[in-house]
């Protein structure tokens, strides 16, 4: 048995059953993962040593008939923008070069309590703001499929290293899409679940309205397996909610006969690639093959999402980014002669150009003058695409919609042109605006073999219906089961 | 709308504190003005009388206890400091902060 064709559950079961080891698991993705990785290098930082001696003292505890939890000997890989305790923290900038954190996010502190592993920190478009991981401040990773061509972002790293099998499955952060277009472009499953549904203590902080953590795997159950392990109320975070965390992977084969899901009449079709579309609609039908019921339903004020998010995620993110200033954590320039010069010296350095231009306009939308306009204006216009789902949801159990327009670009291909990168995520921006949680499923190949993904969204806390919808399309399809072949 | 300068550009970069090449300058007042040409389109939508959402979904009810509770030492947190002192005084060295 190879561990790395193993998904998270299916090596958890197996080291239950004592046929594989925690140290067995571990050593085989760490040792796929030095060999893959001058290729796909979707890694910061592996934690080679820690992983073993963790792996190694959780068989020692099994060797005593004692398990750590549902997770026992399961290794995982963390986006780099995620608090790991003697883990570095860089969020791909070179502003925080060298910070380690000392304290564990909490969705670190839940993994680790069922068992996990942690193999290492995954590349991020720098603090998450992008949507191909060329934006890191260290190196660009590389899709699986076709190393030429990115990983989709900002979560490009952790998807990469699942899709390539350097890990069994991981953790990323979705602000605008940054969980589910990678997991389209790498042929992965990524969720982002409703906004508040998972703790962001230890998530340094984006955009502060939208950021929430979520999984990525090579099947539906692993990302469900890891959403029940990190859902619920976090009193270290204020806006984590309250309501009680379904059990995600006893549902999953409930069943989804009868289930209605809104199909949007007017997508945007503009820049919607013609494999996209027809792997799109395809899965309509093989979801109406399985006895899902297509709704048309309108969404008049989508197209405006693109434009509200970047309004507002800018906003915020220049608000959030003001605490580096070479003070207490990271970089600091050196050689100047006043405190303000070295603030200014320190972010001119330690940002790179993407974070630089949103500060900018973040900066610009929330200044005099322009609050009104922009700022105010585009948070009117969250209050109406809201209000376009919550009608649609009196008629639907979920929506779809395509998950990225297009299959993985080429490196390069986007990234001097940054509203045409921005226009990249206008089907995932939504879930985003909105708060409601969403799934990227594997749905096909574009002629040039490259993955393509659906979306599934629900309603507020429907995490349960979505996966669900999910399990039963990729059961009913082989899609999540080809692989890129990197051997 | 006014076309974004590189005047413009200057003055918000020194509201944000940052530095920025006059190459960077140039580029990002063309592409600000092309992005915020593209939201402007938000301004077909009607939104008289209509509320902001400023999160999603937001918890009104977010109140615990002002209880002391265990925290980083300060130790722990002067460590980070790219201009800790190493002389256990507790400080963290900065440039002149009057000019």
């Amino acid at each position: 048995m190879n561990p790395t064709d193993l998904t998270a559950l299916e090596i958890r079961d197996e080291i239950a059953k004592g046929s594989l080891s925690a140290r067995e698991a571990t050593r085989a993705f760490l040792a796929r993962a030095e060999r893959l990785e001058p290729q796909i290098r979707a890694y910061l930082s592996l934690a080679t040593e820690t992983a073993l001696a963790r792996a190694g003292e959780l068989d020692a505890l099994q060797a005593r008939g004692q398990s750590k939890g549902r997770l026992h000997g399961v290794p995982l890989a963390v986006k780099d923008i995620i608090s790991v305790r003697g883990m570095p923290c860089t969020c791909g900038s070179r502003i925080l070069e060298g910070y380690v954190p000392p304290y564990d996010a909490t969705v670190i502190t839940r993994l680790l309590n069922e068992g996990a592993v942690l193999l290492g920190k995954t590349n991020l478009d720098e603090f998450a703001m992008g949507s191909s991981t060329e934006n890191s401040g260290y190196r660009a990773t590389r899709n699986p499929w076709d190393v030429s061509r990115v990983p989709g972002g900002s979560s490009g790293g952790s998807a990469a290293a699942v899709a390539a099998r350097e890990t069994p499955a991981a953790l990323g952060t979705d602000t605008g899409g940054s969980v589910r277009q990678p997991a389209a472009l790498c042929g992965v499953v990524g969720l982002k679940p409703t906004y508040g549904r998972v703790s962001r203590y230890g998530l340094v902080a984006f955009a502060s309205s939208l950021d929430q953590v979520g999984p990525i795997g090579r099947s539906v159950s692993d990302t469900a397996l890891l959403l029940g392990l990190t859902a619920g109320h976090d009193p270290l975070d204020s806006t984590s909610a309250l309501e009680p965390v379904d059990d995600y992977l006893g549902r999953l084969s409930e069943g989804v006969r009868g289930l209605r899901v809104g199909v949007p009449r007017d997508l945007p079709t503009e820049g919607l690639d013609p494999d996209v579309e027809s792997a799109y609609r395809e899965s309509i039908a093989t979801l109406q093959g399985l006895g899902v019921e297509p709704v048309d339903i309108e969404l008049p004020t989508a197209p405006h999402a693109v434009a509200c998010y970047y309004l507002i995620s800018t906003a915020e993110a220049s608000s959030n980014l003001a605490r580096y200033d070479g003070v207490r954590y990271g970089f600091r320039a050196s050689g100047e002669n006043d405190l303000r010069g070295m603030y200014r010296r320190t972010r001119h350095h330690g940002f790179g150009a993407e974070v630089k231009r949103r500060i900018i306009l973040g900066t610009y939308v929330l200044s005099a003058g322009y609050y009104d306009a922009y700022y105010l204006k585009a948070q009117k216009v969250r209050t109406l695409i809201s209000r376009d789902f919550q009608r649609a949801f009196e008629h639907v159990d979920a929506i779809t919609m395509p998950t990225s327009p297009v299959p993985a670009f080429r490196l390069g291909e986007k990234i001097e042109d940054p509203l045409q990168m921005y226009l990249t995520d206008i089907f995932t921006i939504t879930a985003s605006l909105v708060g409601l949680p969403a799934i990227s499923v594997p749905a096909g190949f574009s002629r040039e073999g490259l993955p393509v993904g659906v979306q599934l969204l629900g309603n507020h806390f429907a995490e349960a219906t979505v996966l669900r919808l999910a399990h039963a399309f990729e059961q009913a399809t082989d899609f999540a089961r080809k692989r890129p072949s990197l051997d | 709308m006014p076309k974004v300068t590189k005047r413009d550009v200057e003055k918000i970069a020194d509201l944000a504190h940052l530095e920025l090449s006059e190459e960077e300058k140039e580029k990002f007042a063309a592409q600000l003005d092309e992005i915020l040409a593209y939201a402007k389109r938000i301004d077909s939508l009607g939104t008289e009388g209509v509320e902001p959402t400023s999160h999603a979904l937001l918890r009104d009810d977010a109140f615990r206890e002002d209880e002391e509770r265990p925290s980083l030492t300060r130790d722990e947190v002067l460590d980070l400091s790219p201009g800790k002192t190493n002389k256990g005084d507790g400080l963290i060295r900065v440039p002149k902060v009057i000019p």
